[in-house]
């Protein structure tokens, strides 16, 4: 699966160019943080390494292979939640999987304890709060032991101790020795995560560096621009 | 006026051994029918909701245009079909409560169906990246998302116990509207209506009536109790 290469890839959805050119290479480990504007195409890109969106322009491959496997798990913005149990929804992405059910709603009922969650196993699923949804997904995805874990935008819109325990849990998976891959807005967020970060503009990778060196010495006037307009107050850059 | 109403609650009152069978054979027929057509409907309707296929948009249109199939189109296609130079003619089926069913059942089908699939697809929509990723295939998607849908599905059952109850024009061609064998409240209603024996025809149309009535109730509840479960 590792590591994952992408060259040259572009998408051009109706001739106009959202993503151009893009050049990665992805490692088995650690926290990848995508950062960039609305717009630039971080999604797309994440839905293209999760298999989601097929590559027109370039060469993906993940490993020796030329399509992600079953270690791949992504958890949406808004994530699916069925009309099921807490329980139910945690064990859903062991089902294509060569699980029994019991040991699949053993291993669902471990996870949501790591997320702490396990009081809520019975409950319907659709009564949780936002960040207890982002929780119950993170769950889902963690369960079926995934190699690559692909998130988008996990804590938008929610509030601080929401987006406190979501991270938590994205530590506590990359601990488990999975590769992450993530999308966000927030900076504060990048540099509490990041081991590395991805810094997309103009339809293009601008940055790719680990994140202590990202933060202090961007080198990209764009990924300045962007650090200065999100944290005017805590950076100010040498011009 | 009056009196035939009465009379018509006199027969419901005394549980009129005639009004009961009738009764009792227009639920089995129309129940079997709807439970035939749901195990055919519902996966059919799934299905085109998550396949990808050239002609698929066809079939769509031809399933949901199948949805006001006439009544007697289906009654004579089914007694040709029933007959005895037809194809299943030594089934020897014509004029019986099968013969009824398998009408019916052409008629709900392409109803359950086409209602399965606007709602399933809605679904679909929603989830088909996670499930995607997670790599479910086609068949376990379709079934996690009736699964999902099931209580809006229950519409989609509604509207076929509806129309097969309703049905008329069918079951009198392949029943033949038989007494004590095929007889079932619409041919009874519109029959007794015709001999103006009202009373008898009141009392099937109040039971009918009270049978959709209580589905539906049923079915309210049904939802009622799965917003406050499920949101």
């Amino acid at each position: 699966m590792f590591p994952i290469e992408l060259a040259g890839v572009g998408f051009r959805p109706d001739g106009q160019c959202v993503l151009s050119g893009i050049d990665l290479q992805l490692d088995g480990d650690g926290i990848s943080i995508l950062l960039g504007p609305n717009g630039v195409g971080k999604t797309v890109l994440l839905r293209m390494i999760a298999g989601l969106q097929p590559v027109s322009e370039g060469r993906l491959t993940w490993g020796a292979a030329s399509r992600p496997d079953e270690a791949v798990a992504m958890v949406f913005q808004q994530p699916m939640i069925l009309r099921a149990s807490v329980l139910d929804n945690a064990a859903l992405g062991m089902k294509p999987l060569a699980f029994g059910r019991r040991e699949r709603r053993r291993r669902a009922h471990e996870m949501l304890e790591r997320v702490g969650l396990a009081d809520r196993a019975a409950d319907s699923a659709r009564l949780l709060s936002g960040g207890e949804r982002q929780r119950l997904a993170l769950a889902r995805a963690w369960a079926v032991q995934p190699r690559l874990l692909l998130l988008d935008e996990p804590t938008a819109s929610l509030d601080p101790s929401a987006v406190d325990a979501v991270e938590d849990i994205i530590r506590g998976i990359r601990t488990d020795g999975c590769k992450v891959l993530m999308t966000t807005h927030n900076l504060g967020q990048a540099t509490r995560l990041a081991d590395d970060v991805i810094f997309l503009a103009d339809g293009r990778v601008q940055e790719h560096a680990p994140a202590r060196q990202f933060f202090a010495r961007p080198r990209s006037n764009a990924a300045r621009r962007f650090i200065q307009a999100e944290l005017p107050w805590r950076i100010r850059f040498d011009e | 006026m009056i009196d035939t109403l009465f009379a018509a609650l006199r027969l419901l009152g005394s549980f009129d051994r005639t009004l009961v069978d009738i009764v009792w054979l227009s639920l089995r027929v129309s129940l079997t029918a709807v439970v035939l057509g749901a195990l055919i409907g519902l996966p059919l309707g799934a299905w085109l909701a998550v396949a990808e296929f050239r002609g698929r948009n066809l079939l769509v249109v031809l399933v949901n245009g199948l949805m006001g199939l006439p009544s007697v189109v289906v009654g004579v296609v089914v007694y040709l079909a029933l007959s005895r130079s037809g194809p299943f003619g030594s089934l020897g089926l014509l004029f019986s409560p099968g013969a009824m069913v398998i009408a019916q059942m052409m008629l709900v089908v392409p109803l359950i169906a086409a209602l399965t699939r606007q709602i399933v697809e809605d679904a679909w929509r929603e989830y088909a990246p996670e499930l995607r990723v997670m790599g479910f295939s086609r068949g376990q998607s379709m079934q996690t998302l009736i699964h999902d849908c099931r209580h809006s599905l229950l519409v989609a059952l509604l509207a076929g116990i509806g129309r097969a109850m309703s049905e008329v024009g069918a079951v009198m061609i392949v029943g033949g509207n038989i007494d004590h064998v095929t007889r079932v409240m619409t041919t009874a209603i519109a029959l007794e209506t015709s001999k103006g024996d009202l009373p008898l025809a009141i009392a099937l149309g109040i039971v009918l009536m009270a049978v959709v009535l209580a589905l539906n109730a049923a079915a309210f509840h049904i939802r009622r109790w799965a917003m406050r479960r499920y949101a």
